[in-house]
């Protein structure tokens, strides 16, 4: 127990220590995450009054956000299955990355959470009336938390016994975690697109095709990320990704951006050739109604992005160069984040149930909020990086010290 | 930290920092150096005052927004004991008469034994004129400042029930227009509630006598059922609820008393806060007493008939029994307690030509 806490204290410590890149990047976030925090407060004061959210447009940006980022979690299960199901080495070397990521974006997606409530201080209601199993809200709590439970404990043994030098029990603490954790990961998709596709009054939602768009999606933009995360973590640390992952990877993500763009043309025909009612916030997504039409160029930008990656991942010279994943692994990450949170939360609201047309534009607040949910997701990723990398190279383990350590060493010892 | 080093790989490094390059920089502070400590020092205090300035917006919060103990650990309305709702009741008094300087008859009412209200509106009759969504605002206390409105009432234009063509903007300055007709809507308090359905927290719920009520001191606004109501019933408090603007309480200081209704009851009228859920709820603290519901009783036109569907000489049971009524999306299975109706001819009426029979089917 000592010597957790120690392992801990050391944790603490070391994540205060780098390089000035390091420094830099680290107060970058840090003054994000501020800024972001200053404007959650006053929020707090006003109420959420400071959004662009309306009676007519109840949802917007944060729980836009929300949605995107489950996925992106739910990407990990897309490292953790070749890894340990289809014994990929290459993916091996790699899978903590991803499953640090799944805890990192869970946070972020209940702080996601927390800023939509409009009454965050009665947050305890949940644990003494809990509408389980009607209200799906209610899955979603227990199925994100569980997952961050479940990634929180397979990263932070596997961490661990490395550091105390030990072999990890594996029958019994980590491969029946990560067999429960691929099925949660898929789980926290699905139970998070059912919130919306349950609505019976919201036809923009009430498809049987959400929930899988949103696993296509999230296998597309989670693993793309994964991608770009990979390689700043190997040129930036001492720790060696190899290329066979980011190979493994590629081929994940151009499947599931197929299967993305298939679903969604088979979602937009039905929708524009029946050409019922239903489809009014479907045309008012792509079409504008009227007067109406602020997600327009963004749903086109959508498009324009995600068929572009899907070109690029498809060139057959995109084998020899990175350079080529990477800007296809950009494009999609900001098209399916357009298309699955501008493009599929707010619509659903416009128009509204009976009839009333009102756009929806987030205020400066909401999106400093937004920013500094995101900052400080990144700087948790990175502290976890940081502390991982040296326990994963053996320069952190509980009989050694780090080379940052040496400084404090040395004038103990003087 | 213990000393069980020299040994493996991360001693053998090169230390990264070695000993500041000053000469009086290696301080006999144990781990650390003067330099390395100032610089901490230094890290943490613009940390700390860094994350101070972010949070200084706190400062403005209202003594009403830190909810003291007693609200703090206020159960659940279903849960709350006669003793335990008085001192609810007590607290919400002291709060209205500390804002409104008016004393409230609040009290928690109770829905009467075999009773489920409906509601019925009479499309034919109704002039548009909106008299019900302001007598509504006045009864129920809503916020003035901005408006929240319980009832949308729809211009249609004739040929149509289709209410993505309806209107929700028209400005006349005569009311009825001859080629439109008016429908208003509120809450449907449908015996399938999509709202109570998705409530995380059961904050939502609905009566025996068919009313579906909000807990205001429950609800956290996650406004999950605002986006599950399929009739767009429900109105969120996203900023704190005023009964007057700025301008007018500059005008008229105690605008407010005068606007407060004083009469209420746990579950309908009583003043909200922000950031919680309101709609309406067929004015149960006046419909639970007998009385009928503020926007029938203000209807010039006599368009609404409220009453209690148990009981087959109500005017709801006799329009249910001899009109065509329709609901509103009959289809998404929720099952309205609101009815719509035209006027039509009465098919028994005793001037009709008699058939002999309806012919081969």
């Amino acid at each position: 127990m000592t010597e957790y806490l120690r392992f801990l204290y050391r944790c603490f410590r070391l994540s205060f220590v780098g390089d000035w890149k390091y420094y830099a990047w680290m107060v970058f976030l840090t003054c994000i995450s501020l800024f972001g925090l200053n404007a959650y407060c006053q929020q707090l004061v006003t109420g959420l009054g400071t959004t662009g959210m309306t009676d007519q447009v109840s949802w917007g940006l944060y729980i836009a956000n929300f949605t995107y980022l489950v996925g992106v979690a739910a990407a990990a299960v897309m490292l953790v299955i070749p890894a340990y199901i289809y014994k990929n080495k290459d993916l091996h070397d790699v899978v903590i990355f991803g499953e640090l990521l799944a805890v990192a974006v869970i946070i972020m997606c209940l702080l996601f959470v927390t800023v939509d409530l409009g009454r965050p201080d009665r947050f305890i209601h949940l644990f003494l009336r809990f509408n389980f199993p009607l209200s799906m809200l209610t899955w979603d709590v227990i199925v994100l938390n569980g997952y961050l439970l479940l990634n929180l404990h397979i990263c932070g043994y596997l961490i661990y016994c490395t550091y105390r030098r030990r072999e990890p029990n594996k029958k019994l603490f980590l491969i029946p975690f990560v067999l429960i954790a691929i099925v949660w990961a898929i789980s926290i998709h699905t139970v998070t697109a059912f919130l919306y596709s349950g609505l019976g009054g919201r036809p923009f939602w009430n498809h049987a095709i959400i929930a899988p768009r949103f696993i296509a999606s999230a296998f597309a933009a989670g693993p793309a990320f994964i991608i770009l995360t990979l390689q700043v973590i190997d040129r930036f640390t001492s720790h060696h990704v190899p290329i066979g992952a980011l190979r493994t990877l590629r081929q994940v993500v151009t499947v599931a951006l197929t299967i993305n763009v298939f679903l969604l043309i088979s979602e937009m025909f039905t929708e524009f050739y029946t050409g019922a009612e239903h489809a009014r916030s479907m045309h008012y997504l792509y079409f504008g109604l009227g007067e109406y039409d602020a997600l327009v160029p963004w749903i086109w930008t959508a498009i324009v992005l995600n068929s572009t990656a899907l070109v690029l991942l498809y060139l057959p010279h995109a084998k020899r160069g990175l350079w080529i994943l990477n800007v296809s692994c950009v494009l999609m990450i900001v098209g399916i984040w357009i298309e699955k949170g501008m493009g599929l939360i707010v619509p659903a609201f416009i128009p509204t149930p009976i009839g009333e047309i009102v756009e929806y534009t987030p205020t400066l607040n909401e999106i400093l909020v937004c920013l500094g949910i995101w900052a400080f997701g990144l700087l948790l990723y990175t502290i976890m990086v940081r502390i991982t990398v040296p326990v994963l190279n053996g320069e952190l383990t509980s009989d050694t010290l780090h080379p940052s350590e040496m400084e404090s060493v040395r004038h103990e010892t003087v | 930290m213990t000393l069980r080093i020299f040994e493996g790989k991360g001693a053998s490094g090169e230390s990264r920092r070695p000993c500041g390059s000053g000469a009086g920089a290696c301080s006999s502070r144990p781990g650390m150096t003067r330099r390395s400590f100032l610089r901490a020092s230094a890290g943490a205090t613009g940390g700390l005052a860094a994350f101070a300035a972010a949070i200084s917006p706190l400062k403005d919060l209202d003594s009403g927004d830190i909810p003291d103990l007693d609200t703090f650990l206020q159960k659940h309305y279903k849960e709350m004991s006669e003793a335990e709702m008085n001192a609810a009741l007590d607290r919400i008094r002291a709060r209205v008469e500390e804002r409104y300087k008016v004393r409230p008859d609040i009290r928690d009412i109770k829905p009467m034994d075999g009773v489920e209200f409906v509601y019925a509106l009479n499309l034919s009759r109704c002039i548009g004129c909106r008299r019900c969504v302001h007598a509504c605002v006045d009864e129920n206390n809503q916020s003035r400042d901005p408006e929240i409105q319980y009832i949308r009432v729809l211009e249609m234009p004739r040929g149509t029930t289709d209410i993505e063509q309806g209107n929700h903007h028209y400005e006349r300055a005569r009311v009825p227009d001859e080629n439109h007709y008016y429908m208003p809507i509120q809450c449907h308090q449908c015996a399938n509630p999509p709202c109570v359905k998705v409530c995380p927290v059961e904050a939502t719920w609905q009566e025996p006598d068919g009313i579906t009520v909000i807990d205001y001191d429950w609800c956290i606004g996650c406004r999950y059922c605002e986006a599950a109501c399929p009739y767009w019933a429900r109105r969120f408090n996203f900023v704190e609820p005023r009964l007057a603007s700025p301008e007018e309480i500059a005008k008229t200081p105690d605008i407010e008393s005068k606007r407060l209704n004083p009469e209420m009851s746990y579950l309908s009228n009583r003043p909200r806060s922000k950031g919680v859920m309101e709609k309406c709820h067929f004015c149960l603290h006046r419909t639970r007493q007998g009385k009928m519901p503020r926007c029938l009783e203000v209807c010039p036109v006599g368009a609404r008939k409220f009453g209690n569907v148990l009981d087959p000489d109500s005017d709801v049971s006799n329009i249910l029994r001899t009109k065509r009524v329709f609901v509103l999306k009959a289809e998404l299975g929720t099952l309205p307690r609101f009815f719509y109706y035209f006027d039509e001819r009465d098919p028994t009426a005793e001037d009709l030509p008699a058939m002999e029979h309806g012919g081969q089917p």
